[in-house]
């Protein structure tokens, strides 16, 4: 039947026609919806992980035991399971196994422009890249079919435009590989160095195999073109713009594996143009090997490192006409994405802008409260890296500086990668402040479950991990809760736990204001009569709140009654409108 | 045929998700090949989104670049504006008059411009404004301005009604179709 699907619906409606058995994942834009869409075949286990490298090693585990098994990830969660990517590399599989990889390239949900595609190379590991929904289903069923062929993990390389693109797809139905049957084999799967040097020849060994295989593949295929002046080498999402610029004119090499490349495939593309061109995103992946084979080409020299490429861009470098649009004589004010109205994490904010402090911040929605006018954040690097960076910051500044630093990071973020940084604040002994932001879900990603929510991926009841205990068993004797819409409150608790000699948990804990089952208060007013236009309320940053001839207003299809206005204003000016009766 | 583009734009959380399928549907029941493409994760919260349709005899690119918009569906005035040179010199907007301000107008940075609709206009644009948020409204429903900017871009699209309609049905639910019915004939007529 044909489809209109999203990119990652594609990919998860390969993994269902594949006969995937078990997912593990940790969400992450662009690539959460491959896993929340697998997830509604009831024909497949699927769960969130705390983080990717939990996730990687139980696709492992599935895949060992017998079943087809996947896991799927964003470019920088790669980094967190790139320890057992390199290993299962030696290991190899015993059912297939398939790893789903989505790069961010303009950076629209992340923190850095990273290019997944170096990890396929340096871990040995085979890459497939789709271009569209039709290739993302496609490319799942045949990655596993390589896995299985070639005892090796695969990777399936997306980027937020084939992720988070809408195609038609072809859908057929569901094969059920059979459980491949478990033998114990020491040799294979225990990696310690008497086996590991056994191993390693083997995956050289493979590669070398894949490589002849990429030679003939159907998906590195050559399209010809009339005008052989130019050649174009492309894969992913590029060779979408080549297409809409070039249409038939240029030869094309379309490669649907990026690792490993086909040497004399390319070679022979290389011989047939008078000038070979390399179109990618990112790095110059491609374009090195083809260096390494001795071409010459166009390629990063000409096209951007940075960013996200277009068919404007590939027209304008090609020399090639494109179209300009109108202009118009008037600035745009920009529209940044703000912290929604009501949401719990902004009198956290307020709290520690007016207590002067250092924050070191770490990946959610909460990073929004380094924006302006909150700006109270001083640092974000990564999951996790607000608890070990504050524990690092006081090492070096000393005491004066846990009375006045702290970390701030989120349930699911504390869940992924934060417990290991609290576990050393405890064992090497710093008086750091770490304040947890539970607002009961994964917000940034679109709400999904994690480990202190007491649901699975479902919505159905799982296990909950009671956070205070938690930290209390690591020996933490002060930890404490504060709901973040009493500002009396957080002012209290943060100022308390930055002047104890002492380490300390502050969990601020409400519910984000978006989730469907958070009861919403009655829409607050202003009273004209009242506001004296003095802006306090305007500090923290509510999209509901404005100022309108010198008064504030507030917005009621936005407000969710919060109160956190209502708590800074001198003059009692707002109301709720319930009280109106 | 050529590919044509549609930009539907707006701020996160305005409902352009339910426009860009309803069209999706649409158009890949007329047989063409589409390709719908957004932008999901941070510029949800309240920032400013994009969504791409392109249809026709094959599509390859999913994002539409400037200059190349046939049409610009628009929630929000200074959204509309923003895409502006999106827009082909002869292209279509069509935009609800409706005004949010963004975080810099609110803290007092930036200043939201005046008379964008003759403004855009200027350029050469043609520009159809309406206040979908009121037709909505009379409809039942603030929800349903997706609707009505839909009925008011049947317009200029060579679609039978009729076509629209089970469009609609195939991607309303049930309880909200006649709403979403009504919003849709509000904007066609206005």
């Amino acid at each position: 039947m044909k489809q209109l699907m999203l990119g990652n619906a594609a990919v998860a409606r390969g993994l269902y026609e594949a006969g995937c058995c078990v997912i593990s994942s940790y969400p992450g834009t662009p690539s959460t919806e491959i896993t929340e869409e697998a997830a509604k075949y009831d024909e497949i286990y699927c769960e969130w992980a705390p983080n990717e490298k939990v996730a990687m090693e139980v696709a492992f585990g599935a895949s060992l035991a017998g079943k087809r098994s996947f896991c799927g990830m964003k470019h920088v969660g790669l980094n967190v399971a790139a320890d057992p990517l390199f290993t299962v590399s030696y290991t190899g599989v015993n059912a297939g196994m398939v790893i789903a990889v989505a790069d961010d390239a303009g950076m629209h949900s992340s923190q850095n422009e990273q290019d997944s595609r170096h990890y396929a190379r340096s871990a040995k590991i085979p890459m497939l890249e789709p271009s569209d929904s039709a290739e993302g289903l496609a490319f799942a069923k045949l990655a596993y079919e390589l896995s299985e062929q070639f005892d090796t993990p695969v990777l399936l390389k997306m980027c937020t435009r084939v992720a988070h693109s809408q195609s038609i797809v072809e859908t057929s139905d569901r094969v059920e590989p059979p459980m491949k049957p478990y033998e114990k084999n020491i040799a294979k799967y225990v990696m310690m160095p008497g086996n590991a040097i056994r191993r390693h020849p083997v995956v050289e060994e493979r590669t070398r195999k894949l490589a002849e295989w990429a030679e003939t593949a159907e998906i590195n295929r050559v399209e010809p073109g009339e005008d052989h002046k130019i050649g174009i080498i492309t894969s992913s999402t590029s060779y979408q713009y080549v297409k809409e610029v070039c249409g038939d004119r240029f030869p094309i090499l379309k490669l649907g594996m990026v690792w490993p490349l086909p040497a004399k495939k390319i070679k022979e593309f290389a011989a047939s143009v008078s000038l070979l061109c390399v179109v990618e995103e990112l790095d110059g992946f491609i374009e090195t090997y083809c260096r390494e084979l001795g071409l010459a080409l166009v390629g990063k020299d000409t096209f951007p490192l940075e960013g996200e490429l277009s068919q404007t861009i590939v027209a304008e470098k090609l020399g090639l006409p494109h179209d300009k649009g109108l202009t118009l004589d008037e600035t745009i004010p920009g529209r940044p994405p703000v912290m929604c109205a009501g949401c719990p994490h902004r009198g956290l904010f307020y709290t520690l802008n007016k207590n002067k402090c250092t924050v070191l911040g770490d990946i959610g929605c909460y990073t929004l409260g380094a924006v302006a006018p909150l700006s109270a954040m001083d640092m974000t690097l990564c999951m996790g890296g607000s608890v070990s960076g504050v524990h690092g910051f006081n090492k070096a500044r000393g005491t004066e500086s846990e009375h006045r630093t702290v970390a701030v990071i989120g349930d699911s973020t504390f869940m992924h990668s934060g417990m290991t940084g609290l576990a050393n604040i405890a064992y090497n002994q710093s008086n750091s402040t770490v304040i947890i932001l539970d607002n009961s879900i994964t917000g940034m990603t679109g709400h999904q479950q994690n480990p202190t929510t007491g649901y699975n991926i479902k919505g159905e009841p799982a296990g909950k991990i009671d956070l205070e205990a938690l930290c209390r068993a690591m020996g933490f004797e002060r930890v404490r809760v504060v709901d973040p819409y009493d500002l009396k409150a957080c002012d209290a608790a943060v100022k308390e736990e930055l002047a104890a000699d002492a380490p300390s948990v502050i969990i601020s804990r409400r519910p984000c204001a978006l989730l469907k089952y958070v009861k919403h208060s009655a829409p607050l007013a202003v009273d004209p009569d009242k506001c004296r236009g003095c802006k306090s309320c305007m500090r923290i940053a509510c999209p509901a709140i404005s100022m309108r001839d010198g008064k504030a207003r507030v917005d009621a299809t936005q407000c969710v009654g919060c109160g956190v206005c209502e708590q800074l204003c001198a003059f009692g000016a707002f109301h709720s409108t319930a009280k109106e009766g | 045929m050529e590919t044509k583009n549609i930009m539907i734009v707006g701020v996160g959380g305005q409902g352009s998700l339910l426009a860009s399928k309803l069209l999706g549907h649409l158009l890949m029941e007329q047989g063409y090949d589409v390709k719908v493409s957004e932008v999901h994760g941070m510029s949800q919260r309240g920032g400013s989104v994009v969504t791409y349709v392109r249809y026709g005899d094959r599509v390859n690119s999913p994002v539409i670049d400037k200059g190349e918009a046939d049409f610009i569906v628009s929630f929000e005035l200074l959204e509309a504006a923003r895409w502006l040179s999106y827009l082909k010199p002869n292209g279509q907007i069509v935009t609800s008059t409706q005004q949010i301000d963004p975080m810099p107008v609110i803290t007092g940075a930036a200043k939201y411009p005046e008379n964008l609709v003759e403004k855009m206009k200027a350029t050469g644009a043609k520009v159809d404004a309406l206040d979908c948020l009121a037709l909505a409204n009379q409809a039942g429903s603030s929800k349903a301005v997706n609707l009505v900017l839909m009925g008011r871009l049947s317009h200029y699209f060579g679609v039978d009604e009729a076509h629209w309609m089970s469009a609609i049905e195939a991607v309303v639910p049930a309880k909200f179709l006649e709403l979403n019915k009504k919003a849709f004939e509000l904007g066609k007529n206005a």
